[in-house]
C-alpha cells in the first residue's frame, strides 16, 4: 500500500546531495518531494502540513551525520514522525474487570464493519475469549443476514432482532451478560458524518451499551475527506482508536495518517483481506518501515508461527537443507502458508522484495495455489519423490489430469528442482538471504518489540550457545483454534 | 512468474517456519526440566485493572482544520486579471482538497499561468475543469434485434455496485424496460439476499445461486431467463475485487464474455466508483478498464462531505464518462451526473 511513498523516497535519497550540513536549500527541495509523496498518497492537506513542519523541526541545523547520506538522513527523519503519527506503540487491549467487555464498531458505507466485526470475534477468540456479536445495522438490506453467515463461519454466536439499533445493542448486551459472554462486538449501519439522524442514532447506541472500545472502522482507499469522517465520527463517539481495512489494495494508504493525526488516537487493527484471518493488530513502527521499504518482517514471523505447524515445519526444513526436499514436502509447506492468508499480502510484508516481485505477488491468489496444488496432487507418491522421473509423456497425463497445461508442469517443475539445487548447494550452513537480510532487522530492533520467536531469527545467523528465554506468551494465542473461512478466494 | 513467486514465499515462509520450529523445540525442552513459576500473559493480555487509555486531543490539529475550511471561501473572491503565486496556491489547495490530485491540479495550474483568469480565478478553474468533461454520457439500454441487452456492475469491495442496481433497476423499470437481475457475487457472505430486497422493491426479476457458485453462469442463467421472458435488459452485480490482482480481474473479464454471448449483449459495463475514495480510484478504473472494457462510472456516495473530484483526473487520463451519481441509499438516490452542477460543487464551499 505505501509502496508509492516508498519509492519516491528512494528516489529522494538518490537525488539529494549536499556536503556538511543540510541546507535550507536542500531541505526545501527534499521536503518539497516529501510533500508530493504524501499528497499523491492521499493524506490530508492539514495534516501533510503539520507533517512537513514536524519534519522540518528535526532536521533544520542538523549536523550532516557521517554514516547517511543526505537523503537516508531525510528519511530517517521522516520515518521517525511517521512513527510518531501513526501511534508510537501498539495499544494493548485489556479486558473490563466486570465483563463482558463492549466494544463498537462505527463507520461509513461499505467501510468493512461487518467483515471486521466477524473478524474481531475470532481475533479474540483466538486470545482465549468467549466472543459474541451484535447485529445492529437493520438498514442495509440483509446485513444482518451477512453477520450471521460469518458468525456461523467462525463459530461464534450472533443476536439480532427486528427493532431498532438502540434496542438490539441493549438486549444483546444483557444477553451476552446472561449467557456469559466476555467480549461482545455491536456492528452498526454504515453512515455519514454529516447525516445528522443516523449520527444520533450510533451515540444513542453507545449511550445505551457504554463501550469500552469504539473503532472507527476507515477503508485505506479513503481521501482527504478521511479527517471530516474522522473529527465527526470522535466527537459524537469519542472513539478510542481507528481499525484501518483494504491494505491489500495497492492504495497508499495516506487517510490512515490523516485519520490518525486528526483524532489522535492509534490505529489499532489492520485488515489485509477478504479472508477472515486476514486481520492483525496494527503495528505502527513497523508500517513506518514498510513505508520505507524494510519489508515488515516482524509481522510475518507472528503470522508464520501462528499458522504453521510446527513438527511439519521442522521435518521439511530439514529436507530442504539437505537436499531431499520432495513436491510432497512442497505441498505441506504451501498448505501451511495458504493458512496465513493471502499470498500477495505475506509478499508484502518480506524484506527485500523489489518492486516487481511485490506487483507480481500481489496479483496471485488463491486459485494458482490451488492449480500448484493440482498439479502436484496429479502426480503419483513415486514422482512426488523423484521428480526426475517426470518424462514428456508423465507431464502431459499431469496436466491433463490437473487440468492445467503442459507448459505450467514444465514450469513448475524447473522451478522446483531450481530451488532444491539452490538449498543443497546452501547446504546445511546458513539461511537463504532473505532471511539473512531479517536477522539483520531483527538485531537491529529494540529487543521490546522483538516477538517471541524472532530472536531465534538473529541466533541462527550468530550462533550463539544461549537458548532464548522461555517467553510462554506463544501458548496462550494459539488457543481458540484457528478458524477456515467457508470458501477461498 | 507466479511459480517463481509461490516457490520463492513457501522457501522463504520455511525457513522462518523452520527457525521458529527450532525455538519451539528448544523452549520446550528446559521447560520439561523446570517449568517456568506462572506464564507471563501474552502480550495483549495485560492485567484486568489497567486503566482504560487517556483521551488526548489535539487542539492545534483542530484549528487548522477550521481555516482550511475557508479555502473555498478565498477562491470565489479572486478577482480577474493575472493570476498571482497566493492566488494559485488556493486554487492549489481547493482542487487538492477535492480529490483532484497533483497531476491534474498542476495541469489547471499551468493553464492559469498561461492564460491568466480574465472572468476571475473561479471562472477559469471552473472552464477548466468543465473542458475536461466534455464528452458524451448517455447510456445504452437497446440491444440488437432479437439480443437481450446486459449491464455489468463492477468496482472494488463495498463502493455500492448492489445498491446502484437496485436504483437503476427502479429507474429502468420506470423507462418501460423489464428487467432480471443476476446475482453475481457469489462470494460475499449474504450477497444474493441483499439483492433479494432490491428485487423485491423495484419488481425486477432476480437469478441467483448458491454461495460459491460460478459468477459467469449465475449471469448466462440470467441472461436465458431474461430471453425466454421476453425481459429486455439483465443487469449483473458481481463481487467486489482488489484491482490490482490480475486473478480476479480475470475472473471478472470471463463474466463479461459469458455476459456477451447468445442471446446476451453487454452494453454498458460500469465501474462503481465511491466518491470517498482518494488517488486510488484512478488506479482502479485503470485496471478495470483494461480487464472489463469499461464504458462508465457512476460515482456514489456524494451525498456525502467527499467530492470526488479524482474523477476529473480519471475522465483526463482515460476518458471513462462519468453517467450517474449516486446520492444516498434510498431506490430513487440517483441522478444522471451532470458535469456542471458536478464542477460547482468541486468549488463550493
Ligand atoms: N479486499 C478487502 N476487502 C474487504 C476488507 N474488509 C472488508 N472487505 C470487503 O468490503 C466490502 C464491504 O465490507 P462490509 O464488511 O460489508 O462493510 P460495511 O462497512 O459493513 O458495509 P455497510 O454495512 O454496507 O456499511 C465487502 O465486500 C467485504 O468483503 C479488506 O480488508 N480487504
Ligand atoms: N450514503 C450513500 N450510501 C450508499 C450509496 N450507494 C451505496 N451506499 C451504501 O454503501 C454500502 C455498500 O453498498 P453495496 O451496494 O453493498 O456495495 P457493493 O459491495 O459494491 O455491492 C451500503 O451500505 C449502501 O447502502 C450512496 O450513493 N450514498
Ligand atoms: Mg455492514
Ligand atoms: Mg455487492
Amino acid at each position: 500500500m505505501f509502496d508509492a511513498l516508498t519509492d519516491r523516497f528512494e528516489r529522494l535519497s538518490a537525488s539529494l546531495r549536499s556536503r556538511g550540513r543540510l541546507s535550507e536549500a536542500d531541505l526545501d527541495e527534499a521536503l518539497r518531494d516529501v510533500r508530493s509523496a504524501l499528497i499523491e498518497a492521499d493524506v490530508e492537506l492539514s495534516v501533510v502540513r503539520a507533517f512537513l513542519d514536524a519534519v522540518r523541526d528535526r532536521l533544520r541545523g542538523q549536523a550532516l551525520s557521517q554514516s547517511l547520506t543526505p537523503g537516508q538522513q531525510v528519511i530517517k527523519a521522516v520515518h521517525a514522525q511517521l512513527i510518531d503519527i501513526l501511534g508510537g506503540s501498539a495499544l494493548k487491549i485489556t479486558y473490563a474487570p466486570r465483563p463482558p467487555t463492549v466494544v463498537l464498531l462505527a463507520g461509513l458505507q461499505g467501510a468493512g464493519k461487518t467483515t471486521t466485526a466477524a473478524k474481531l470475534a475470532r481475533w479474540f477468540a483466538q486470545q482465549g475469549r468467549h466472543p459474541m456479536l451484535v447485529a445492529a445495522d437493520l438498514q442495509r438490506p440483509a446485513a444482518v443476514e451477512q453477520l450471521r453467515v460469518l458468525g456461523a463461519s467462525i463459530g461464534v454466536d450472533v443476536f439480532s432482532e427486528p427493532t431498532t439499533p438502540v434496542e438490539v445493542a441493549r438486549r444483546g448486551l444483557e444477553t451476552a451478560q446472561r449467557i456469559g459472554r466476555d467480549v461482545v462486538i455491536v456492528d452498526t449501519a454504515g453512515r455519514l458524518a454529516v447525516d445528522e439522524a443516523l449520527m444520533d442514532e450510533v451515540a444513542q447506541v453507545s449511550a445505551a451499551i457504554a463501550p469500552h472500545y469504539t473503532f472507527l472502522v476507515i477503508d485505506a482507499v479513503t481521501g482527504q475527506d478521511a479527517v471530516h469522517t474522522a473529527r465527526a465520527f470522535h466527537d459524537r463517539l469519542e472513539l478510542t482508536g481507528l481499525i484501518v481495512t483494504k491494505l491489500d489494495y495497492d492504495a497508499r494508504g495516506g487517510a490512515v495518517l490523516s485519520a490518525r493525526g486528526v483524532v489522535g488516537r492509534p490505529v489499532v487493527f489492520a485488515a489485509t483481506g477478504e479472508k477472515i484471518e486476514d486481520f492483525d493488530l496494527f503495528h505502527p513502527d513497523r508500517m513506518a518501515s514498510r513505508i520505507l521499504g524494510m519489508g515488515d518482517a516482524l509481522t510475518l514471523i507472528e503470522q508464520a508461527e501462528r499458522a504453521m505447524d510446527p513438527e511439519v515445519v521442522a521435518e521439511s526444513a530439514g529436507r530442504l537443507m539437505s537436499g531431499t526436499f520432495t513436491l510432497d514436502d512442497f505441498l505441506a509447506q504451501l498448505n501451511q502458508v495458504r493458512k496465513m492468508g493471502s499470498l500477495g499480502g505475506l509478499m508484502r510484508l518480506m524484506p527485500g522484495m523489489t518492486k516487481e516481485m511485490r506487483t507480481a505477488a500481489s496479483s496471485i491468489d488463491e486459485r494458482q495455489l490451488g492449480q500448484v496444488e493440482a498439479i502436484i496432487r496429479s502426480m503419483t507418491p513415486r514422482e512426488r519423490r523423484e521428480p526426475a522421473l517426470i518424462d514428456g509423456s508423465r507431464r502431459a497425463r499431469i496436466a491433463r489430469g490437473s487440468g492445467t497445461t503442459v507448459p505450467a508442469v514444465n514450469q513448475l517443475l524447473k522451478q522446483f528442482t531450481e530451488m532444491r539445487k539452490m538449498m543443497r548447494s546452501m547446504g546445511s550452513g546458513g539461511l537463504p538471504p532473505q532471511m539473512g537480510r531479517m536477522a539483520q532487522l531483527a538485531a537491529r530492533a529494540r529487543p521490546q518489540d522483538l516477538p517471541p520467536g524472532f530472536e531465534a531469527l538473529a541466533d541462527a545467523t550468530r550462533p550463539a550457545p544461549s537458548a532464548p528465554a522461555p517467553r510462554g506468551a506463544r501458548g496462550k494465542k494459539k488457543k481458540g483454534g484457528r478458524v477456515t473461512p467457508p470458501k477461498g478466494r | 512468474m507466479s511459480t517463481v513467486i509461490i516457490i520463492l514465499v513457501v522457501v522463504a515462509l520455511l525457513a522462518i517456519g523452520a527457525t521458529v520450529a527450532t525455538v519451539v523445540v528448544r523452549r520446550r525442552r528446559p521447560a520439561l526440566v523446570a517449568p517456568p513459576p506462572v506464564a507471563p500473559l501474552p502480550e495483549v493480555l495485560v492485567p484486568e485493572e489497567a486503566p482504560r487509555p487517556e483521551l488526548r486531543d489535539e487542539p492545534a490539529m483542530r484549528a487548522r482544520l477550521g481555516a482550511s475550511r475557508g479555502v473555498f471561501d478565498r477562491l470565489r473572491g479572486l478577482g480577474a486579471g493575472d493570476v498571482g503565486e497566493d492566488d494559485l496556491a488556493t486554487v492549489e489547495e481547493v482542487l487538492l482538497r477535492s480529490d483532484v490530485g497533483l497531476a491534474t491540479t498542476e495541469a489547471v495550474l499551468d493553464s492559469l499561468r498561461r492564460d491568466g483568469a480574465p472572468e476571475g480565478v473561479a471562472t477559469a478553474v471552473r472552464g477548466v475543469l468543465r473542458a475536461s468533461l466534455d464528452r458524451p454520457r448517455d447510456v445504452v439500454e437497446v440491444a440488437d434485434e432479437g439480443r437481450v441487452a446486459v449491464w455489468l456492475f463492477v468496482g472494488v469491495n463495498g463502493v455500492g455496485k448492489t445498491t446502484t442496481i437496485g436504483k437503476l433497476a427502479r429507474r429502468e423499470g420506470e423507462r418501460g424496460h423489464r428487467v432480471v437481475i443476476a446475482a453475481g457475487d457469489t462470494f460475499r457472505a449474504a450477497a444474493a439476499d441483499q439483492l433479494a430486497l432490491w428485487a423485491d422493491r423495484t419488481g425486477a426479476d432476480l437469478v441467483r445461486a448458491h454461495e460459491g457458485a460460478d459468477p459467469g453462469s449465475v449471469v448466462h442463467d440470467a441472461v436465458g431467463r431474461a430471453a425466454a421472458r421476453g425481459a429486455d435488459l439483465v443487469f449483473a452485480d458481481t463481487a467486489g475485487r482488489r484491482a490490482n490482482s490480475s486473478n480476479l480481474l480475470d475472473e471478472l473479464a470471463k463474466v463479461r464474455r459469458v455476459a456477451d454471448r447468445g442471446p446476451g449483449q453487454v452494453l454498458e459495463t460500469l465501474l462503481v466508483l465511491d466518491a470517498t475514495t482518494g488517488q486510488n480510484a484512478l488506479s482502479q478504473a485503470r485496471e478495470f478498464l483494461a480487464a472489463a472494457q469499461v464504458s462508465g462510472i457512476v460515482l456514489t456516495k456524494l451525498d456525502g462531505t467527499a467530492r470526488g473530484g479524482v474523477v476529473v483526473a480519471i475522465e483526463r487520463e482515460l476518458g471513462i464518462p462519468v453517467k450517474f451519481v449516486g446520492v444516498g441509499e434510498g431506490v430513487d438516490d440517483l441522478l444522471p451526473f451532470d458535469p456542471d452542477e458536478f464542477v460547482d460543487a468541486l468549488l463550493r464551499a
